[in-house]
Parts: structure tokens; C-alpha cells; sequence
């Protein structure tokens, strides 16, 4: 594996730049067909494309990823092609799941992305499994298991650490802490600050890393990545992150503090990644116009994508249900 | 036919199965203390003892028998099956269909119930139901250690989830258990006694009342057909359907609660298809609307006995639809 810079500074960031505006574009296409009644509502990540991006470019092919109803982000910068994820999100044939997941449980097998499910903690559950496999059968890569704060809570967590740290299964574990558990805010539902705390308990290492720095998250998870493969035992990053719009559209947001999510806006992480770039030289105002061209003529062309292709035919009701 | 009990028929299956397949993996709460014969074989990676916990136990088998394993858990008794029940109902049942057949999920649940030890409603519950009732999953439960051994083969085998429930009552009867590898098909019953006055239809230990029922019925000069269903879903409806064109007349037998039971769904299905044929209203024997009583006397009450369930054929070959 060529080595990668592990210091912040020396990341190009202009690839993860673009990653997360693709994301952003993606779920703002959502939101508006949302808004319009063209498209059903989803979880957004926007706030949370520099968490996603920074730990998803930090894996292999060969790494596996788990993740939950969230999870926009790690399937488009793990390559998914946005028109066939608006399709299952519409609920058409074309879509990863043939239609049959919408939005809330979407896995690519053939990019490794598995067993997604929108059971708060079901897929810290099944992440210590698909590890032992990969144990087991001698493959490579390691696991990646994202979650939420609110995951965290779920006695699901503690087996799953437990467990892993007790067969030496190779997880880096992804805490995606947003600070709202649907309705609640973190500070109302856990015992401590930092889910990372908890890791420790475990004997498990832990770190707690700004997430909404995209390179700072990149070279934390290459880090963190590195110690499970050098290892062979789980590792716990947490990405501080905050989730700017509501749990599921519409939300209309009436219980947030608008002090605290005003904060949050102005350190979102799109903007903080293109206001560095071209400060330091790296990026130009019409090198970033051009990214910007770039996604919106991708989003556009999986609008039509995804609005072209039909319904699933009624006998798709009955079909897969058994192997 | 060597004789063994349905605890080492199990044992026999493991062991037959993870020779022929190096995918089988066997864990759970003290499997590997419980069957050392099984680690001295196929060593401490392969069969593993776990942590207290039937919900990290359950995942682990999901994620791994989504990947390339093939899990065989054992969760002890199963009302702790409610600790696992999001990882089996949710996950391994749902998440074939929900992601359009991306994933198959070949793993075996073992979990013991049924009275015989008086150990009471959160030991003792037949919960067969829930499973059967859960898509993507498939239920079986033997009456004997020949079917015990078969079927675990089967199971295994299946790329499917499959819940395998032992009943405790029958755990250490012996009983003759074929030497060769003989798989016993999942949803394919066995006519356990053939008859032709009144089909008597059960699983489990209850098989074994409904047999004593029939040699009692039989010096009264009434023929009982007993089927044992084996595998709950799917179930053989051919079977019982055959057997009702014949008889006319049909008793369902279950330990299991009877509201909402297995036997609803075997009336129901007959009541439909062969109404034509019957001569008489059909009639379900089942556990009362209650948690099961560690008291014996009381444990045994729960359970449908063999007078019990003639009484009911008797009545029913006395009884015809005018
Ligand atoms: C077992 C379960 N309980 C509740 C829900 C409803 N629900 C869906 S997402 C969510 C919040 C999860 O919070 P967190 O884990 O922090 O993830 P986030 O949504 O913030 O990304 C809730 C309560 C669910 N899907 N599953
Ligand atoms: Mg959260």
C-alpha cells in the first residue's frame, strides 16, 4: 500500500472537496423534490459530508463498510452512482435494492457497502460477524462500522465492543456523532461527552476528531485504519460533527437551539475545505466553478435517471424473500 | 441403528457437517464447554464459547453467514430468544429482501423449550410461532433424534436462517439414528403412524402423546393417522391435505399456546383447501392463554395429553357435519 500523508496539511484536498459537494448537491436535489412532492423525504447527512468523506477515502477496496439510514454520504464517496441511489430513494427498479429499500437501508454488495439497516445499532451488531469472516476466510481489509451517537446508546454497542475487543476483530468503529438522536439532543441521553470515552472501557482505542475538517478527518481515520490492519483488534473514531437539518425531511427544526445550530453553520465543513484550498493557492475561483459545474450536471443527469426508470413490476412483491 | 439421544444427535449432525464444510462455525454460551468432542475436532476458532449476551451473539452469526460463513448458535432456552429477536426478525429475515437479494443468510438458532424440566414459563415457551409468523425465516422442530440429526443437516445446508427448536422433554431420549448421512428434507413431514378415521396432526413432543392416543383409540376400532409436521414453515401441506381427503376429520396437536399457534394456521389452510372433505369441524389442542407453571402437575396440565386428544377424535368420528 503506498503510504499516505498522515498530517492534515499534506492532504489534497481538492478530490474530497468535490466528493462532498456531490453529497451535498445529491441531498439538496432530495430535499427540493422533497419539498415538492416528487421525491420522498430522507435523512440528510448535510453538515456531515467532511466525516463521511474523510474516513470512507481512507479505506481500501477490500475494506467493508456497514452503515444506517445516514448514509448518503459513505455511499457516494465510496463511488455509488447517485442516479441509481435517487432511484431506490423513488423506489424504482433501477435502484441498488431493486426498489425495495427507499432510502433508510441501502447496501451495494459489489462496493462493498453491507448489510445497511435502519434499526438504530443493528449494524454495530452484525459488524463483530462480517469481521470474523473476514478473519477466518483469510481475506483482506478490515471493517468499518459507522453510527450514531444516538446507535451508541443501544446495548448493542457495548456487546459489539465487547466482543470485538474479546476476539480481536478488526472494526474501525466510526462514531458519527451529530448531537441529535432524531428528537433528542446528545446532552439529554448520555452519560458522558464523548462516545469515545466509552471505548476505553473496553480496552479498545479511541479519539475524538473534528469532523467537519475533512483532511483532519481524512488523516485520523487513515491513522485509525492503519492500527486495526497493523493490529487486528477494533479501534474507535469518533467524528464531532452536528447535523444541520432536520432527522428526516420535513422537519421543520423547532427544537433546536438556534444559537448552538448557527455555530455549527458557520464552521460547515464545504465551506471551511474551499475557503482553505484557496487561501493557500490550491484551488481558483474558476477551478472551483468548474467542480461545481461538474456536480450539478451529475445530479441533474441522475434526476433523469432515476425519473426514468419504471416502478418494479408486482411480481417483484414476493421475490427474494427466501434464498 | 445405533441408538442416540436427540442431545447427541445434534452432536453427530455438528460433527458430520463441519467435517464435510469448513465454513460451519459453532458458538454460544457454553457450546465449547458443553461439546469439547466438537473443539478437540475443529479447534477453539470454530467453535467458540460467548459472552452472556444473545443479541451480539445473534448479529455476529447474521454478519458472518452474510459473508461467507456458515453459523451455527446455540442460545440455550428459548425465551432468551426475545434478547435476540431484532438481530433474527429484523436483520436476518429482512435484509435479503430489502436489499433485492443481495445477501443469503445460512445460519441455525438452537434453542431448547417445551415442559419436562419444571423450569418454569421463562425457560419453558414455545415460541415457534413468532418465527413462523417472520418472513425470511424457517422453523423446525423434531420429535425424535433420528429426525433431530437429519434435519440439523438440512439446515445447515439451507441457505436460509433457520430457527431448529429442541424439545427439552426429548433432549435425552434415545432413540435410532441412521449411521449414513441421511438429511432429512426441511418441509417435508412424516407419517408417523398411518390411519384412516381422523388425522392427528402435531410436532414435537406431543407426536409421542398423539401416538398413545392412537393405540387406545385403535381397541375402540378408530384408525388415527398421525402426522409429524418436523418443519414448521414451510410446512407440508400436501401432506395434511392428502391425508384429510382421506379421513375426513382432523386434530391439531401442539404444546404451544393455542391462540395464534401453528395449529390456527394448519386449520385455517385445510378449512380452505378441503372443506369439501371434511366430516366433521376441526379441532385444535393446545397450551392454555397462560406462562407455563414450574409445578409439575401443573407443567404437565399445559401440555396436550394422550387422553385429551383422544377424547377429541373420539368426538369427532361421533360427530358428522349434517
Ligand atoms: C431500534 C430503533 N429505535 C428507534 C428508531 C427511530 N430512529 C431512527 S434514526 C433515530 C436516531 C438515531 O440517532 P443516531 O444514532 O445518533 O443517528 P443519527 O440519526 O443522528 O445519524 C431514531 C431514534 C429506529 N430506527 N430503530
Ligand atoms: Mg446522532
Amino acid at each position: 500500500m503506498t503510504p499516505h500523508p498522515a498530517n492534515p496539511h499534506e492532504i489534497d484536498a481538492r478530490p474530497l472537496l468535490e466528493q462532498m459537494l456531490l453529497i451535498r448537491a445529491y441531498e439538496e436535489a432530495i430535499v427540493a423534490g422533497s419539498d415538492a412532492g416528487a421525491i420522498p423525504g430522507t435523512c440528510t447527512s448535510v453538515g456531515q459530508e467532511a466525516a463521511a468523506v474523510g474516513v470512507v477515502n481512507a479505506l481500501g477496496a477490500d475494506d467493508v463498510i456497514l452503515t444506517n439510514h445516514r448514509s448518503a454520504g459513505h455511499l457516494l464517496a465510496r463511488g455509488a452512482d447517485p442516479g441509481r441511489l435517487l432511484a431506490e430513494v423513488m423506489g424504482r427498479r433501477d435502484g441498488y435494492c431493486k426498489g425495495r429499500s427507499g432510502s433508510l437501508h441501502i447496501s451495494v454488495k459489489e462496493l462493498g457497502v453491507v448489510l445497511t439497516s435502519t434499526i438504530v445499532g443493528a449494524e454495530l451488531s452484525m459488524a463483530p460477524g462480517v469481521a470474523l469472516s473476514q478473519a477466518m476466510l483469510g481475506w483482506p481489509g478490515i471493517v468499518a462500522c459507522f453510527f450514531g451517537d444516538g446507535a451508541a446508546c443501544e446495548g448493542s454497542f457495548h456487546e459489539s465492543l465487547n466482543l470485538a475487543a474479546l476476539w480481536n476483530l478488526p472494526i474501525l468503529y466510526v462514531c458519527e456523532n451529530n448531537h441529535w438522536q432524531a428528537f433528542v439532543h446528545r446532552r439529554e441521553a448520555m452519560s458522558r461527552e464523548h462516545v469515545s470515552e466509552w471505548a476505553s472501557s473496553y480496552g479498545i482505542p479511541a479519539q475524538t476528531v473534528d469532523g467537519n475538517d475533512v483532511a483532519a478527518v481524512l488523516a485520523a481515520a487513515r491513522a485509525a485504519a492503519e492500527q486495526v490492519r497493523a493490529s487486528c483488534r477494533p479501534y474507535l473514531l469518533e467524528t464531532w460533527t452536528y447535523r444541520t437539518r432536520g432527522h428526516f425531511e420535513p422537519d421543520d427544526q423547532s427544537y433546536v437551539d438556534p444559537a448552538e445550530r448557527a455555530a455549527w453553520l458557520a464552521r460547515d465543513p464545504i465551506t471551511l475545505c474551499r475557503d482553505r484550498l484557496l487561501a493557500a493557492g490550491a484551488l481558483n475561483p474558476s477551478q472551483a466553478a468548474a467542480i461545481d459545474d461538474r456536480v450539478a450536471t451529475r445530479i441533474h443527469a441522475a434526476r433523469a435517471f432515476a425519473e426514468a426508470s419504471p416502478y418494479p413490476a408486482a411480481d417483484e412483491l414476493t421475490r427474494d424473500v427466501y434464498a | 441403528m445405533p441408538a442416540l439421544t436427540l442431545y447427541d444427535a445434534i452432536g453427530a449432525a455438528l460433527t458430520e457437517e463441519m467435517r464435510r464444510d469448513r465454513h460451519i462455525i459453532a458458538f454460544g454460551e457454553g457450546i465449547a464447554t458443553k461439546r469439547h468432542d466438537l473443539v478437540a475436532e475443529f479447534g477453539a476458532l470454530r467453535v467458540r464459547n460467548t459472552p452472556l449476551a444473545e443479541g451480539i451473539i445473534a448479529g455476529t452469526a447474521v454478519g458472518a453467514a452474510a459473508t461467507g460463513l456458515r453459523p451455527v448458535v446455540d442460545m440455550l432456552f428459548a425465551p432468551f430468544l426475545c434478547y435476540a429477536m431484532d438481530e433474527l426478525v429484523n436483520s436476518a429475515g429482512k435484509l435479503r429482501y430489502m436489499s433485492g437479494g443481495q445477501f443469503a443468510f445460512p445460519l441455525v438458532t438452537l434453542a431448547m423449550t417445551g415442559a419436562g424440566w419444571g423450569v418454569g414459563a421463562q425457560h419453558n415457551h414455545n415460541v415457534e410461532a413468532w418465527f413462523v409468523h417472520s418472513p425470511g425465516l424457517k422453523v423446525v422442530m423434531p420429535s425424535n433424534p433420528a429426525d433431530a440429526k437429519g434435519l440439523l443437516k438440512a439446515a445447515i445446508r439451507d441457505d436460509n436462517p433457520v430457527l431448529f427448536f429442541i424439545d427439552i422433554g426429548l433432549l435425552y431420549q434415545p432413540g435410532d439414528v441412521p449411521l449414513d448421512e441421511e438429511v432429512v428434507p426441511l418441509g417435508k413431514a412424516a407419517v408417523a403412524r398411518e390411519g384412516s378415521d381422523v388425522t392427528v396432526v402435531s410436532y414435537g413432543k406431543t407426536v409421542h402423546h398423539c401416538r398413545q392416543a392412537a393405540e387406545m383409540l385403535a381397541t375402540e376400532g378408530i384408525s388415527a393417522e398421525i402426522i409429524d409436521l418436523r418443519s414448521l414453515k414451510p410446512w407440508d401441506a400436501a401432506t395434511v391435505l392428502a391425508s384429510v381427503e382421506r379421513t375426513g376429520r382432523l386434530v391439531v396437536v401442539h404444546e404451544a399456546n393455542r391462540v395464534c399457534g401453528v395449529g390456527a394456521e394448519i386449520a385455517a389452510v385445510v378449512a380452505e383447501e378441503a372443506f369439501a372433505c371434511l366430516k366433521a369441524p376441526i379441532v385444535r389442542l393446545g397450551g392454555p392463554d397462560a406462562p407455563v407453571a414450574s409445578s409439575y402437575p401443573l407443567e404437565q396440565a399445559f401440555v396436550p395429553q394422550p387422553e385429551a386428544i383422544a377424547a377429541a377424535a373420539r368426538r369427532l368420528c361421533r360427530r358428522q357435519i349434517a
